[in-house]
């Protein structure tokens, strides 16, 4: 065994020691168990592997997290405007009293915690399969962790066209929480679903999402990170497409100390849509990382990820986005673009974009830019009477735009822009 | 209206005078044109009265209706009553047109302390001004200046004008690159907002545009001053003897 691996397997010794599985039937049973054995084969990763250079595992590594004081309920509660079924966890835990009744029309749901307890379940095809499935070529240790240890989430499995827009929301209540969430949503042909997830809600905290889109199902995803400014949280979904299906999913983050948000999309069947987007806005001391990886092994399928962040006061922003494009996946149409916007010279932005391809017949482009505000488009708008801050708030919110402008929702659209424009308003006034 | 008096300016980053002592009295209603040679300072004089970085004013003033531009920032001229209608109309990607029209309007409004404009109100406005200006609603919504021909820029610019009713309305080298129907259109729009309490500087090269906009007086510019001022005639004698006799007399 080389050093390195051994190092990692030390690592993961101390975590381990600490943790232990939860009981359950033996279909969840055996789903974690491969799951660790997945885990002891990797070890937890250190700076020297290539998907984590720039940022530092330390604290998902560490045994206990560090305690975080959970900050105050936004002003203004997430998608509020929407009507939607309302579903609470607090530190990783589902809390049913304040939750609405388990019940969408065109959609199962069903807790983890309970669904584990039975001998076999719909979702033991798919738990941990998809994770597993995006462990190469690139290893995922904490999604392994999640998979192997995680004890609530729910289980999703749609139908029809959802009546409704289904909304986690993810609360802190205890300093030293260490959530581990697992979610899992089956898509079948032709349904759809929008998921809203809000909040982080724990000092530390890790989530899988597992989407398996069949064929001419559609899934929307939209998310915000709240801006509690010391918690920690590493997030994955690994979705699935089939023939003619659309994933879509955007991410709003707003400070934190730390987010490392991956996402592993395969498109498996012909004619599908993956589109990935974030904007992110972080002031001091928050690192951010978008870690995308987008596989198209089937042929005219599209794939869009658009990555924007808004960095000052010595934050810094990560992008690592791959295309893969297989053999045979002809007419593939790859779109990748990263940019940030920096407010002042300490902040940063570190860039990987990756394109591997192995048909000839394809159309990928990618762009990764960095760079201030625009001097001359500041004064011809302070030139029209805009005062400067004024001003730069909306050439701030002009760059995002391409971001939100991924989300189809109009209400969802213009609540992120709502409160991207509040964000930067509080961060940039003083 | 406009008072500039004895204006020296040079650049920030180097040592190097642009204006030498610029003397200019604008009336209220009044049209003047400047005119000259490229590198003479024109378009310096309309950014350093805008409050452009990177000039730096070492000696002389510029009042409008006796308040001091040059201490205020740009955004205070403005809503004090000065436009600048650019040479190169900026693009703002993500930012609409109508988004950056009714900001602006409302913006000068909040620093005159008025009361904003109205939804309803300011569509309507809009409309009516756009339409004169011959330009359409795909137009309006379009980001800022993105994608728009030389002409759509410059109609836009004036499009703003028309919105913003400033009193001083400065237009630098708005001809450059219009063919002769766009600068008719243009022109237009200038004419239609000519009126006793709004007074124009109007910057050009060639004597063309004031053939549309016709000035009370004619400045020459060459070499960061003024060198000659006169009525319209002056124009002609550019357009016919070029600079080089006005600038041999100078010398």
């Amino acid at each position: 065994m080389s050093a390195l691996l051994q190092a990692k397997q030390e690592t993961l010794a101390l975590r381990l020691a600490a943790l232990s599985q939860p009981a359950g039937g033996s279909w969840v049973s055996a789903a974690r168990a491969d799951a660790l054995a997945r885990l002891q084969a990797m070890g937890l990763p250190g700076r020297r592997d290539e998907y984590w250079r720039y940022t530092d595992p330390a604290a998902f590594n560490a045994v206990t997290p560090a305690a975080v004081t959970p900050a105050a309920a936004d002003a203004v509660v997430p998608f509020e405007a929407v009507e939607r079924v309302k579903l609470y966890f607090v530190d990783g835990v589902f809390d049913e009293a304040r939750s609405d009744s388990l019940e969408l029309a065109g959609v199962e749901l069903v807790r983890l915690a309970d669904a584990a307890q039975g001998e076999s379940h719909w979702a033991a095809e798919l738990y941990g399969k998809l994770e597993a499935n995006g462990q190469k070529p690139v290893e995922r240790p904490f999604a392994a962790l999640n998979t192997a240890f995680a004890a609530d989430g729910l289980l999703i499995r749609v139908t029809a066209q959802a009546e409704r827009p289904l909304s986690l929301i993810y609360e802190q209540s205890s300093e030293t929480s260490d959530a581990v969430l697992h979610h899992v949503v089956k898509l079948e042909a032709g349904s759809e679903l929008t998921l809203l997830e809000n909040g982080v809600g724990a000092a530390r905290f890790n989530s899988v999402l597992e989407v398996d889109v069949a064929d001419g199902a559609t899934f929307h995803h939209v998310r915000t990170q709240g801006r509690d400014s010391d918690r920690r949280a590493i997030t994955h979904i690994f979705a699935r497409l089939g023939s003619e299906s659309t994933f879509k999913s955007f991410t709003m983050t707003a400070n934190g100390n730390l987010t490392r948000n991956e996402a592993v999309l395969d498109l498996t069947g012909d004619d599908a849509f993956a589109h990935i987007a974030g904007a992110c806005v972080g002031d001091e001391g928050v690192k951010h990382d978008d870690t995308i990886f987008i596989i198209h092994g089937a042929e005219r399928c599209e794939s869009r990820q658009v990555f924007k962040k808004v960095l000052m006061n010595g934050a810094v922003g990560i992008f690592q986005g791959k295309i893969l494009v297989k053999q045979g996946a002809q007419k593939t149409d790859g779109y990748q673009i990263s940019q940030s916007l920096l407010l002042d010279g300490d902040s940063q932005f570190l860039a990987k974009p990756e394109l591997e391809i192995y048909a000839d017949d394809v159309k990928c482009s990618h762009g990764s830019t960095s760079g201030a505000i625009d001097e001359t488009a500041l004064y011809y708008l302070r030139s029209r009477g805009v005062p400067k801050r004024q001003a730069e708030a909306l050439l701030v919110l002009a760059f995002l735009a391409e971001a939100i402008g991924e989300i189809d929702d109009e209400v969802l659209g213009e609540e992120i822009r709502t409160r991207l424009e509040s964000w930067l308003n509080r961060h940039t006034n003083g | 209206m406009l008072e500039i008096r004895n204006l020296h300016v040079k650049l920030e980053e180097e040592d190097k005078q642009i204006l030498k002592g610029v003397d200019l009295s604008i009336k209220a209603g009044e049209v003047h044109a400047i005119m000259g040679p490229n590198g003479s300072g024109k378009s310096t004089l309309s950014y350093v009265l805008s409050g452009r970085d990177g000039y730096e004013v070492t000696e002389g003033s510029a009042t409008l209706e006796g308040e001091e531009l040059l201490e205020m920032e740009p955004e205070e001229r403005a809503a004090a009553g000065l436009f600048l209608a650019f040479q190169y109309p900026v693009e703002i990607p993500g930012v609409g047109n109508m988004t950056f029209l009714r900001t602006a309007l409302n913006a000068q409004r909040k620093l005159r302390g008025e009361d904003e404009i109205s939804a309803g109100d300011f569509l309507k406005l809009v409309r009516e001004k756009a339409k004169t200006l011959k330009i359409d609603a795909e137009m309006l919504k379009r980001p800022v200046n993105v994608g728009f021909s030389g002409g759509e820029k410059k109609r836009n610019e004036i499009l703003q004008m028309a919105m913003l009713e400033p009193k001083m309305c400065v237009l630098d080298e708005t001809d450059s690159g219009l063919d002769v129907d766009a600068m008719k259109l243009v022109a237009e729009g200038v004419n239609a907002l000519r009126s006793e309490g709004r007074s124009f500087l109007v910057i050009t090269h060639y004597q063309r545009l004031l053939d549309h906009i016709k000035p009370d007086v004619v400045h020459i510019m060459a070499n960061g001053r003024i060198i000659k001022t006169g009525g319209p005639e002056l124009a002609l004698e550019v357009e016919n003897n070029g600079y080089a006799n006005l600038l041999a007399e100078e010398n």
